[in-house]
């Protein structure tokens, strides 16, 4: 099953943590596949990122230079990728499956006629590969056919690469035909926040319906959130009521996480959250509700009203630091 | 402007899944099905669009059973009644890969020829996030996925959508016919009027059999296939606290994780 390539995602000259598993699963794939682990960074001015990648134990990092690569554009990324592959004879094509990764994987299978494995926890192989479905409710098993097949790796499932090595840089330049291009980048509108990433945070503490408005999860619960140096994250039904943006949201439709440490707070434990964080290593949760199915999958849960507990927490764990 | 809105069959988010014993499926006895949920939010969107420029049309589309247990039927004619003008559905009791999803909703693009296509983000059965960016591919048309904010241009020739991706908001611009797959956030899907629901019953609701679209050169052979479905390892609860002085206690000494 041959080569691999990996989809080096980068954000302001920098790999964050999701692209550092893309280069795990992609030398974990190459291992089973019998094959070497190329990857492909993609952009304009990425010499440092190029020699970044290569240090992570890719054999040859593609290097494709163009001011039409300058922003992700989801029809000018699949024709420089799918030319790379078909240039290369690349077999395996692999992402993490980032809100970038989403967007972009299925275009290529689709450009390609590959089978598309999206958002897999485990590559095989025999060539299958495992994901959930239905909220994870589901573990699937999937048998890819043909030679060339693409990948979405759940950031959760793989660890993140180290650097171990020298690979080699080749710049590649491909030919993007102007016609076809027709998506345009207007902006991006940055969520500025000091907290860790959500999908990078050794802690999680996550609120829900309980916090009853978005004030609250300003004064009630960042203090916490902050006290543990933590990110913050929310259930469906909290984004839903519009206390918080999406981009909080942990679950099925949202982001999922697998933190050392995850605080619920307020929140019932509905199916499609539980898909989302149900893999980290230990889950509180503090809820009025004892009869909450979010008591079911944690290793400590408090009954009690959040309104006093938080608070509580929040100095017990300041007295703990000091 | 005509508008075709993608609608597929789901489990009621609310319904506990199941595994069949031989792992060829889920258990489907019981099961409330509903219309995908981010497919009611694409519907209302075209809804909205269609409330704003005179003369728009919506159809939604739609591929499964014309039957029971498995009737599509029952979610076209909810999204009907919720106002759309008509419906399409692409008759198979086959569970089709969205590779192949793509690919037959291409065909319906080809002879309807809309000038905006929205789909829900991902059907929360299995997950995958995939039909709309294939078919913008297919067609060769641009594609933005987790729209939160679509804006048409006066003239209706290009389209401005915000996206939610990680870390914040991007805007997108381009030029349609395109591809709008919506987000949690884009509207509230209106629930269905008394009178929505007796116009929808005189709807055009047509039937296509996926045989008739293999004839136009639909190709049905899928790039996966489904090997077994099995229960996720299961979680043990663990142990209740007492107070928040003990937990605090209990992460520090026996968790280790602060």
């Amino acid at each position: 099953m041959g080569d691999v390539l990996v989809f080096a995602e980068h954000q302001h000259g920098k790999f964050p943590k999701t692209t550092l598993v893309a280069f795990a699963a992609g030398k974990d794939a190459a291992t089973k596949y019998g094959g070497a682990c190329h990857a492909v960074v993609l952009g304009t001015g990425t010499d440092a990122l190029a020699n970044e990648a290569a240090a992570y134990g890719m054999q040859t990092v593609f290097q494709v230079e163009n001011p039409k690569l300058e922003h992700y554009l989801a029809d000018a990324y699949t024709a420089a990728l799918a030319e790379l592959v078909k240039a290369k004879g690349i077999e395996t094509v692999i992402a993490t499956a980032t809100a970038m990764g989403k967007d972009l994987t299925p275009r290529l299978a689709a450009r390609l006629n590959a089978p598309l494995g999206a958002d897999i926890s485990e590559i095989n192989a025999d060539g299958t590969v495992m994901r959930a479905m239905y909220a994870g409710n589901v573990f699937a098993t999937l048998k890819l056919a043909g030679t060339t097949r693409v990948i979405s790796v759940r950031a959760t499932a793989f660890e993140a690469a180290t650097k171990d090595g020298a690979g080699k840089i080749e710049k590649v330049s491909v030919t993007l035909a102007e016609g076809a291009l027709t998506m345009q980048f207007v902006g991006l509108e940055e969520m500025k926040s000091d907290r860790p990433v959500l999908t990078e945070a050794r802690i999680v503490v996550s609120g829900g319906r309980g916090l009853k408005n978005g004030e609250n999860f300003k004064t009630v619960l960042e203090p916490l959130v902050d006290e543990l140096g933590a990110a913050m994250g929310a259930s469906r039904a909290a984004v839903d009521a519009g206390f918080v943006p999406n981009d909080l949201q942990v679950g099925q439709t949202g982001k999922v996480v697998a933190p050392e440490l995850y605080i619920a707070v307020g929140l019932s434990g509905a199916i499609q959250h539980l898909a989302g964080m149900k893999d980290s290593k230990v889950i509180v949760a503090i809820n009025k509700d004892a009869e909450a199915p979010i008591f079911q999958v944690a290793d400590y849960g408090l009954v009690a009203d959040l309104f006093k507990a938080v608070p509580e927490m929040k100095e017990a764990v300041h007295k703990l630091k000091s | 402007m005509k508008i075709l809105a993608t609608v597929k069959r789901v489990p009621d988010p609310e319904t506990s899944i199941k595994v069949k014993p031989d792992g060829s499926g889920i258990v489907t006895d019981n099961v409330k099905w509903v219309i995908n949920p981010f497919d009611e939010i694409a519907i209302e969107e075209a809804l909205r669009i269609k409330e704003k420029v005179a003369g728009s049309e919506v159809v939604l589309v739609s591929i499964g059973g014309n039957a029971a247990p498995n009737d599509v039927k029952e979610q076209l004619r909810t999204g009907l009644a919720m106002g759309a003008d008509g419906a399409i559905l692409v008759v198979t009791d086959a569970a089709l890969e969205p590779l192949v999803v793509a690919r037959a909703l291409a065909k319906l693009v080809e002879t309807e020829k809309p000038d905006l296509v929205v789909m829900g983000k991902q059907a929360i059965d299995d997950d995958s996030n995939a039909a709309g960016q294939m078919l913008a591919e297919l067609l060769g048309w641009p594609q933005a996925t987790f729209a939160s904010k679509v804006e048409l241009s006066g003239d209706q020739k290009s389209a401005t959508v915000i996206r939610e991706v990680d870390g914040g908001l991007e805007t997108l611009r381009f030029p349609l016919p395109g591809i709008v797959t919506a987000d949690l956030r884009l509207n509230e899907p209106r629930y269905a009027s008394l009178p929505g629901i007796m116009k929808a019953r005189k709807k055009e609701l047509k039937e296509i059999p996926i045989g008739d679209l293999e004839k136009a050169g639909l190709d049905v052979s899928g790039r996966t296939q489904l090997v077994k479905m099995e229960p996720p390892p299961k979680r043990q609860a663990g142990k209740l606290v007492e107070s928040v002085d003990q937990l605090v206690e209990l992460l520090h000494t026996e968790a280790k994780v602060i």
